[in-house]
């Protein structure tokens, strides 16, 4: 059965809408929430919020810098969730942080945690397909969808399986390499998320790489949408506030809607 | 209990794995499927142990330490890989390594380095085999390793300082790690221990058994029989794992000594970071936490999965010994027998010299590598 993030995302892409979903460093600064609710309000599909991990071998150093940051002040799995639980988006929240977070509480515990806050998505980008089956029955059975990242170097063979186990969307991931802004969109971007889409009917976002408007509309050419972190991460941590975040999810909206 | 083949998704009953993105699977993949057709080709074979023959100067003695076993009261034998070339076993691992990369028609090597010892033997190896190299180290690690930094430009590589988390070994596999993502196609990652996501652990034992094979083979010649004891330190574990290989399937008692600062066993919390499930230091949630050791290269928060394994299951225990034993241990070995130890090493000789039970016992020590690169350090401790 697809649950409500599928279902949300597939609604909006079936009306011909390309999705844009933001990821904002949950815990950073004392305004993150509200810069998630300006962030749904300006128009983003769904949002991905970040809970900082200790050594986050997948992101460059803008994400490392707001997870340092963000640990710093005390940010704790919890400390997000709860807040989290009374921010009333309006839109599907998927959480994104690192797979020894979900290890150490155990699989079911941090599966609920999640669902009681709301949340009904999870990315772990060092939790790949092939490890991925206790961690997919405990989400799945708590109500939480595991979006699973697809790469570039996915070989054929597994791709196929590996969408059929997404949910939520399946993430395409941009690149060979980690989170940051790069100056053109990876030729590897749209090639990942046609082959993604040979084989699947479910949104394919693609994330990692995707750094400015023009991009993003590039990448909706093939895609059903993008996932932007560091570009959004970078304006937060300048301390741009809500109204700062707004104008830049706005910015993302029109331009993949100009399409 | 044999140390042999992990299970076909590179477990050791239920540490190891694969907790990679999924950029590096296919990586992962490649790389065991290479390993495993070379591990059993002639030629690959004839190659890597001609190298580390007439190149690294193998095989490596062992020395009975009659002072030393006088003044303790056990009889104490050491395995010198402190003589090979680079100064420590970690040339082992790296030639073998370097080797498959090559047959892979990889062009790069890229590795993390603690001490240093690591990435020198990374960086001779880039040498050797003219491929390009680049070593992150930590920023701490850095200073207090400066010797090993300017080998390693001086042979060629690039080193990189990292300046995130505790500037130390995990940081440096972090970003060695966000590299390997971004250059896969043509690099090699060289990593340094029996850690990291599957086929590493085992590979890198593998590379390191001549340790043990030679070790029990010269046993037999000196004692007739296997020591009581085998003693090694532990960071990720490589050495340890190197010599216990050999003695797994006999009468010896294995042990391994970790830094009281880096103590990933004796905490007992298995986790997943580097690719891998083990015991890791970790607080209550699941952040790492970072180690503080007077070595450098035992600055690690994690171990090795077939450690934690041999853990688990008892055929190997895990003890730990605090900076300041070291520090005596590595003046005791240097005054009693004439041998600078690497401080990893000397928590090995700190175990045995404070042991009460090993009294009128045979234990054989991997002296994994020469206190050259400490010297400085322990001027400055020593005064």
């Amino acid at each position: 059965m697809t649950g409500p993030f599928e279902t949300a995302l597939r609604a909006s892409r079936d009306d011909g809408r390309k999705l844009f979903v933001p990821y904002l460093t949950g815990g950073l600064g004392d305004d993150w929430a509200d810069c998630i609710r300006a962030a749904a309000d300006a128009g983003a599909d769904a949002i991905e919020i970040g809970i900082p991990f200790s050594d986050p071998v997948m992101d460059g150093p803008v994400i490392q810098e707001a997870s340092v940051r963000a640990l710093e002040s005390g940010a704790t799995p919890q400390s997000i969730l709860d807040e989290v639980a009374n921010l009333d988006a309006g839109v599907p929240l998927a959480v994104m942080t690192y797979y020894n977070l979900a290890f150490r509480s155990g699989h079911p515990r941090f599966a609920a945690t999640l669902a009681r806050a709301g949340v009904t998505g999870c990315i772990l980008p060092d939790l790949p397909f092939i490890e991925s089956d206790p961690w997919r029955d405990a989400a799945r059975e708590a109500g939480v969808e595991p979006i699973l990242l697809a790469a570039p170097t996915t070989p054929d063979h597994r791709l196929a399986d590996l969408c059929a186990a997404s949910e939520g969307f399946v993430y395409a991931v941009g690149l060979l390499g980690v989170t940051g802004e790069r100056d053109a969109l990876a030729a590897s971007a749209t090639v990942i998320a046609g082959r993604c889409k040979q084989v699947t009917d479910k949104p394919v976002l693609i994330g990692v790489g995707v750094s400015n408007p023009e991009q993003a509309r590039e990448a909706c050419e093939v895609a059903d949408g993008v996932v932007v972190g560091t570009a959004i991460v970078r304006r937060m941590l300048d301390g741009a506030g809500p109204d700062g975040i707004a104008e830049m999810v706005g910015e993302f909206r029109s331009a993949i809607d100009a399409g | 209990m044999s140390m042999t083949e992990p299970t076909p998704d590179g477990r050791f009953g239920e540490f190891g794995g694969r907790y990679v993105p999924e950029s590096l699977v296919a990586a992962c993949e490649e790389l065991e499927a290479a390993f495993r057709e070379a591990w059993v080709d002639p030629e690959f074979l004839e190659e890597f142990h001609h190298t580390l023959k007439h190149y690294a100067g193998r095989p490596s003695p062992v020395t009975e330490c009659k002072q030393l076993s006088k003044e303790i009261g056990v009889t104490v034998l050491l395995k010198r890989e402190d003589l090979n070339h680079t100064g420590s076993h970690k040339i082992n691992n790296v030639i073998g390594q370097a080797l498959l990369a090559k047959r892979m028609g990889k062009t790069r090597l890229v590795a993390e380095t603690g001490a240093g010892q690591h990435g020198v033997a990374t960086a001779t190896a880039a040498a050797l085999l003219g491929m390009d190299c680049i070593v992150y180290m930590g920023a701490v690690d850095v200073a207090r390793q400066e010797l090993n930094v300017f080998r390693m430009k001086l042979l060629g590589s690039e080193v990189v300082s990292v300046e995130s988390g505790s500037k130390t070994l995990k940081d440096a596999v972090n970003d060695a790690m966000r590299h390997w993502v971004a250059t896969v196609e043509d690099t090699h990652y060289c990593l340094g221990s029996v850690m990291g996501p599957h086929p590493y652990p085992w590979m890198v034992r593998e590379f390191h058994r001549v340790i043990g094979n030679e070790a029990y083979e010269q046993c037999m010649e000196l004692l007739g029989d296997v020591p009581d004891v085998i003693a090694a330190c532990v960071g990720g574990g490589s050495n340890a794992a190197g010599i216990f290989s050999g003695f797994a399937d006999t009468r010896s008692e294995l042990v391994g000594i970790e830094p009281a600062g880096g103590a990933a066993v004796a905490r007992g919390i298995p986790g997943v970071v580097h690719g891998m499930a083990s015991y890791l230091m970790q607080d209550e949630v699941g952040q790492v936490m970072e180690a503080e050791s007077i070595s450098a290269g035992l600055d690690y928060p994690g171990i090795g999965p077939e450690h934690a394994h041999l853990h688990a299951t008892g055929r190997a225990t895990y003890e730990n010994v605090t900076d300041d034993e070291v520090v005596a241990a590595f003046q005791l070995l240097s005054r009693s027998e004439g041998i600078i130890p690497a401080l990893e090493s000397a928590h090995a000789i700190a175990w045995i010299a404070r042991e009460k039970r090993l009294q009128g016992k045979t234990v054989l020590v991997n002296l994994s590598g020469r206190g050259d690169k400490d010297v400085a350090q322990m001027m400055d401790i020593l005064g």
